[in-house]
């Protein structure tokens, strides 16, 4: 994808020329980054103009996608956001060739450090903006910021200096010491000690011992690591280096999607040039230890995120998780004494070692630790990648950072944790966001999924739709999982259907705990969370859709009634238009009715009201 | 059966030496399993009863055992995909924003079932769990290449000007 470069090109820190940079991470590419890219570089050809073009990865904005930042040599750097090609040549004559910054795209400035920069007038900072004031960018500070396709760019900004640091000065048992004493926590939702982790890995002796990175990140509504991998990949290396060290471990394993294309080519990239420079592989900085990382691409089975269902995959055999003891500390891959790590966890590593885990445990909560980056989505103004310190409330991510819910809508509940978290009420807005607090609200940290619902959302088809996934990705060792959440999946069909009956949430909540305690593994263990957080939080609407028939939200197709609410009908009839058995009556003047002797049912109408005015 | 017998008749005799190479790559690396299947289905798009016994009889595992293997994970087919694929992401996030409508537009558009390929050869249409680009939900990836901010009406356009490109791949 990316031109290669001479590696030992070193970079000035202030740039003589113009610089472009295009967010391509695939937020981005999904945007139309790629048009954009390929129309500055026509464009600047066409005015004549030099400028180094870079493409950087995820800086959390991604509703404002396709971001352009213009840096301009001795002045701040400039966001832009929303940016088609047609806006390009205007930006290129104006920006880059006169100086002037063209205000009705730009969003912010960014002035960087050490380059003596020459700010802009009456236009905000980036990080004075309402989505970013509430951040605590410590991870994913490079993100978006450098080129991760370039290690020098992460050298410059700091990086690989915590590797230096624990090699030259600090014995494995000193490493394990600060990250315990930091308080890190996995990042990969269960949310595990990683200094009692790294530990526990330390003292087994082996001939043999792996540290793996887990980069499954299955989840749906999930994608911290992706952007951590895309845009800062050179982080995850040295972090897993620094574990490799503290363990003992002799080889390392990236297990990553396959839906990861771009994060998986960014990270071979990454892997080549470290080992160029002597930051991995044999004989690292010249020290006696050594350490090789190889990626492993997943197959597509979200069972693989459990620990020892990915090391059965690495194996080459089904992703089928297995009864514990012995732990994956003990013997985990070819049983061997293995660490697992999520990518985000890794990425904390060398800021701790860094700055000290004094520093680092400042951050949080008392039982939480550091930030936590979230991919907030949903319903939401300012959806994209957020980080967070520990313990702010849901309702400063919601409406502080997210913007709240657009279209005037009201806000209904947030989902956290993804298949295995559980949605929080409005009345949870106010409680703070850690590990112990989100577990006795019914929800979970999970990896980091967000996803706001408005009242448009209808929570037993959410419930529904997260079993859905389960029952379709449980692998089928254990029963209660392979049967539990398929029988359970049935009771909420046949109520989304209008053909529950009243002892169905009775029976739900039985065989939810049912499930929870007798499955295999966290897949099965927690697969009943949203219908259980759900049921507690959002009873009455059940019961709408038992007692009454009827979809409070008008999202389940069966229980449709075909009516017109009047007061919600804008007369637009669009519906009209759309009735193939013209049962629909009504004109600009007068409310659509909908002739039921006529109606086949065929949902069109509902399909094609913008104003939710048919249910 | 019957339809798999027909196409193994069409493909007449399958050339195997771009799997050899592959699992000459792969000779005596632990657990190459899945990456060989993986380079195998890339090559010859999906894994074919030879390919699988070539394998089975290279790496020393039963070709029942590489089926279990080739069976649990969504990536891998036993079955020829089209000529183009479309991936519908069916993620939390999506599904909020309505990713059935735009699953049951091109399954109606392309006259074809979620999971299977047109009569044409020309479409696969497929769902897929997350596909990590939440915040442009929901969307959709046509050959790799993502499409954000899908709207049902935009699914016959997209169709149009993917079949205006012929076979071409």
């Amino acid at each position: 994808m990316a031109k290669k470069k001479s590696l030992t090109a070193k970079k000035k820190v202030t740039p003589k020329r113009p610089m472009i940079i295009v967010g391509m991470g695939t937020c981005g590419l999904g945007a139309g980054a790629k048009a954009v890219l390929e129309s500055i570089e026509k464009e600047l050809k066409k005015q004549k103009q030099t400028a180094d073009v870079i493409s950087t990865g995820c800086i959390g904005l991604c509703s404002h996608e396709v971001l352009v930042d213009v840096a301009m040599p001795d002045y701040s750097r400039v966001t832009y956001s929303k940016v088609k090609p047609d806006i390009i040549p205007q930006i290129i004559e104006e920006h880059v060739g006169k100086g002037n910054v063209v205000k009705k795209y730009a969003i912010s400035q960014m002035p960087l450090n050490g380059r003596g920069v020459k700010q802009y007038r009456d236009l905000p900072l980036f990080d004075e903006l309402d989505q970013n004031k509430n951040q605590v960018k410590v991870v994913t500070k490079n993100c978006g910021i450098i080129n991760p396709e370039d290690i020098d760019e992460y050298i410059m900004s700091g990086g690989y200096k915590a590797l230096e640091k624990i090699l030259t000065k600090m014995t494995p048992k000193d490493v394990i010491t600060e990250i315990g004493k930091s308080g890190l926590r996995g990042r990969g939702g269960g949310g595990f000690d990683t200094g009692w982790k790294w530990e526990s890995t330390a003292k087994y002796v082996a001939d043999q011992k792996y540290i793996i990175c887990n980069a499954d990140e299955g989840d749906p509504g999930a994608f911290m690591d992706r952007s951590l991998m895309e845009g800062d990949p050179h982080a995850l290396l040295e972090g897993m280096v620094i574990g490799g060290y503290a363990t003992g471990s002799t080889s390392g394993y990236i297990y990553i999607r396959a839906e990861y294309p771009l994060a998986i080519e960014r990270l071979k990239i990454a892997i080549r040039q470290a080992k160029e420079r002597g930051y991995l592989g044999k004989n690292i900085l010249n020290t006696k230890y050594s350490l090789d990382i190889i990626i492993k691409e997943g197959a597509g089975a979200f069972v693989c995120g459990e620990s020892t269902a990915l090391q059965f995959s690495i194996e080459g055999k089904r992703g089928m998780p297995r009864t514990r003891p012995p732990q994956s500390v003990e013997a985990g891959l070819w049983d061997k004494p293995t660490c697992l790590n999520n990518v985000e966890t890794f990425a904390n590593v060398p800021i701790i070692i860094n700055q000290g885990a004094a520093w680092y445990s400042k951050i949080g909560t008392e039982k939480s630790k550091g930030t936590k980056i979230f991919a907030l989505t949903g319903n939401i103004k300012h959806a994209g990648l957020i980080e967070v310190p520990m313990g702010i409330t849901v309702r400063e991510i919601v409406f502080d950072i997210g913007g709240g819910v657009p279209k005037k809508k009201k806000f209904k509940a947030v989902q956290i944790g993804g298949p295995s978290g559980g949605c929080l009420p409005e009345s949870y807005l106010d409680s703070p966001i850690d590990y112990e607090s989100l577990k006795s609200a019914g929800a979970m940290m999970g990896s980091g999924s967000l996803v706001v619902v408005d009242e448009t959302t209808c929570m037993v088809d959410m419930a529904r739709f997260f079993l859905d996934f389960c029952t379709n990705e449980s692998c089928g060792k254990c029963p209660p999982c392979r049967v539990g959440t398929v029988l359970m999946l049935d009771i909420l069909n046949r109520i989304t259907q209008g053909e529950g009956k009243e002892e169905d949430l009775d029976v739900l909540e039985k065989m939810s705990d049912e499930v929870r305690t007798m499955s295999l593994c966290g897949l099965g263990q927690s697969a009943p969370n949203p219908v259980k957080s759900t049921i507690r939080y959002f009873r009455d609407e059940y019961l709408a859709h038992i007692r009454d028939k009827e979809c409070p939200t008008a999202t389940c197709v069966a229980l449709h009634k075909y009516t017109v609410i009047s007061d919600k009908c804008t007369k637009c009839t669009l519906c009209i238009k759309n009735c193939p058995v013209d049962a629909i009556s009504g004109s600009r003047e007068e409310a659509a009715f909908i002739d039921k002797e006529k109606c086949i049912e065929c949902n069109l109408c509902y399909d094609k009201c913008n104003f939710m005015a048919i249910k | 059966m019957g339809k798999r017998k027909k196409q193994a008749a069409k493909e007449e005799v399958i050339d195997l030496s771009k799997a050899e190479e592959i699992l000459d790559n792969y000779e005596g690396v632990q657990g190459a399993l899945i990456p060989v299947l993986q380079k195998i289905q890339y090559e010859y798009g999906y894994l074919q009863e030879e390919t699988i016994n070539l394998v089975a009889e290279r790496m020393n595992i039963s070709a029942s055992e590489i089926i279990g293997v080739a069976t649990f994970y969504s990536q891998f087919r036993l079955e020829p995909r089209g000529v183009h694929i479309v991936k519908v992401c069916c993620g939390t996030a999506c599904h909020v924003k309505g990713a059935t409508k735009i699953t049951k537009e091109f399954a109606n558009k392309l006259n074809v079932a979620v999971g299977s390929t047109t009569e044409d050869n020309m479409f696969t249409l497929e769902e897929v769990a997350c596909l990590g680009a939440c915040s442009l939900a929901p969307i959709i990836t046509l050959d790799g290449n993502v499409h954000g901010n899908m709207a049902p009406d935009g699914v016959g356009n997209i169709i149009q000007e993917t079949g205006k490109h012929g076979s071409s791949k």
